[in-house]
């Protein structure tokens, strides 16, 4: 049975109608058409699907869609600037060569940012930390540190 | 997937009410065991209790002891002050579970209702003495986290019960906890093995501990033991458990009265490696095999309770925490 559910959603008031078994992630890639948010395993191990709720980096496939009733979500579509250009970490990521297939990137990203809104000035370890539930097959981690280092020290 | 109905109530009767009252349901915290076992089709609940919204489950108070809801997750905990300094272990546990992302949702009550024999916040909550405050339909009672786990998947709980919150007593200056969990890579992984440990100290004839300056170098845990030892450092009280060596996470209990009351020195630790040992029963798993893990067990155990006295001794944040224990 259809429910009935408002979240902000990249800074916007909406109203959707979901499912409740659905996840958060289903809604936003299935009904929504946001598919910048990527789904990898489905299993909350490799952080592809990082959504930021509440200021925090969630994994969407692990959350249910009911839960995001009145919460404030965040995902990469929603981070680029008012004046329509790219976030610094969005910068810095294709500055540092940062992105190769590209699949992890937006969780990567969100991971980065939710650690830059809360802690400016993070040292290498707090970005490990940061990111250590985003997996990347790619690019061997060291210019997606490189690129997190170089935005937040450009804020 | 089959559907399922998802409820939000918003005070523990409420939740308690429903359950009694819905053809298979489940309850639901941070989603992150029951969301995956969803996925793999390994249950078909026909409705969610989500306990994320009740306000008297997602708080802790650090009056008289420590009371943690079963509803905070493990970044709360993990960004607690005074759960860092006084009671370490849990500190240890939260900070390397899972990874950012699942420590977000994740929550402690989740953690030891799913009842995994390697579920990291099971050690220290066993060796900080922690009981379990139950709601269910008959009223409430407490049931010491010892008695709480029956085996894997399978706890005390009884039909449509819930876990409200841990509660553990105050410890002073001179007491230090800690919990190492043994993995193959530092991120995302769970337990080969793991091992906690608490540790009330005190010092013949002396406030302060003259080697002090020993644990901010390199020098071995027997050196570091035979300075101790000369000093007559007593270990007044201990608790051990351990993690991923038995169906259920169990207490060293045998060790732990060996250590009680003595004075410690390296041959005392080797002894009570051996005996902790001796009371796991570790089994083959993808994870290691089960020599490895009884090996393990001495080291770590040894590891964990200087890693507390440690704690107990550099208190202070400047040099605190890391040594490489
Ligand atoms: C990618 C990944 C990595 C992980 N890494 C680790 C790890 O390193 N270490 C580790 O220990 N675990 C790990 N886990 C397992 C899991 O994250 C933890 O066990 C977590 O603490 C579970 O909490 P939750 O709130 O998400 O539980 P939920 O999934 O919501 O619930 C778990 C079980 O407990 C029951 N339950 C929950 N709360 C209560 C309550 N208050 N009263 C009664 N019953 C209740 C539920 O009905 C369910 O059966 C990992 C999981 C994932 C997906
Ligand atoms: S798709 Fe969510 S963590 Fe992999
Ligand atoms: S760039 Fe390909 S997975 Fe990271």
């Amino acid at each position: 049975m259809k429910k009935e559910l408002t979240f902000t959603l990249n800074g916007e008031a909406i109203t959707a109608e979901v499912d409740p078994k659905w996840t958060l992630l289903y809604l936003l890639r299935e009904v929504l058409d946001l598919t910048g948010t990527k789904e990898g395993c489905g299993y909350g191990e490799c952080g592809a699907c990082t959504v930021i709720i509440d200021g925090r980096a969630v994994n969407s496939c692990l959350f249910p869609v009911m839960e995001a009733e009145g919460r404030s979500i965040t995902t990469i579509e929603g981070i680029g600037l008012k004046d329509g250009s790219m976030h610094p970490l969005q910068t810095a990521f294709i500055d540092e060569g940062a992105v190769q297939c590209g699949f992890c990137t937006p969780g990567m990203i969100m991971s980065a940012k939710a650690l830059l809104d809360a802690n400016d000035k993070p040292t290498e370890e707090e970005i490990k930390d940061a990111i250590e539930g985003n997996l990347c097959r790619c690019t061997g981690y060291v210019k997606i540190l490189d690129a997190i280092k170089s935005a937040a020290g450009g804020r | 997937m089959t559907g399922y109905e998802y409820y939000k109530p918003k005070t523990i009767e409420e939740a308690i009410k429903l359950m009694g009252s819905l053809e298979g349901a489940r309850y639901i915290a941070g989603g992150t065991d029951v969301m995956v076992l969803l996925r793999q089709k390994k249950i078909a609940p026909r409705c969610m209790i989500s306990l994320r919204n009740i306000a008297d489950l997602t708080r802790i108070d650090i009056k008289d002891g420590l009371r943690v809801g079963s509803a905070v997750t493990h970044s709360a905990i993990e960004e607690n002050e005074h759960i860092k300094k006084r009671y370490s272990a849990l500190n240890d546990a939260t900070t390397h579970l899972g990874s950012r992302q699942i420590r977000n949702v994740a929550t402690i009550g989740g953690n030891i209702c799913n009842a995994a024999p390697s579920a990291d916040t099971a050690c220290p909550l066993l060796v900080l003495d922690a009981r379990a405050i139950i709601a269910g339909p008959k009223g409430a009672r407490e049931v010491d986290l010892d008695d709480f786990f029956l085996g894997p998947g399978s706890t005390a709980l009884e039909k449509d019960e819930i876990v409200k919150e841990f509660v553990m007593p105050p410890f002073d200056e001179n007491t230090g906890s800690a919990y190492i969990k043994h993995t193959r890579r530092q991120a995302m992984d769970l337990p080969i093995l793991g091992v906690a440990a608490r540790i009330t100290i005190s010092v013949k004839d002396e406030s302060e501990v003259r080697c002090r300056d020993m644990f901010c170098t390199i020098d071995s845990i027997s050196n570091i033991l035979s300075r101790l030892k000369e000093e007559g450092l007593k270990c007044e009280d201990a608790r051990i458990a351990m993690g991923v060596v038995a169906p259920r996470p169990i207490r060293a209990k045998k060790a732990e009265a060996a250590l009680k009351g003595k004075i410690v020195s390296p041959e005392l630790f080797e002894e009570i490696g051996n005996i902790a040992a001796g009371e796991a029963q570790p089994r083959d798993s993808i994870r290691g095999e089960a020599w490895y893990r009884s090996e393990m067990i001495r080291v770590l155990t040894k590891r964990a309770l200087i890693k507390a006295i440690d704690r107990v001794i550099r208190p202070d944040e400047a040099i605190y925490p890391e040594r490489l224990w």
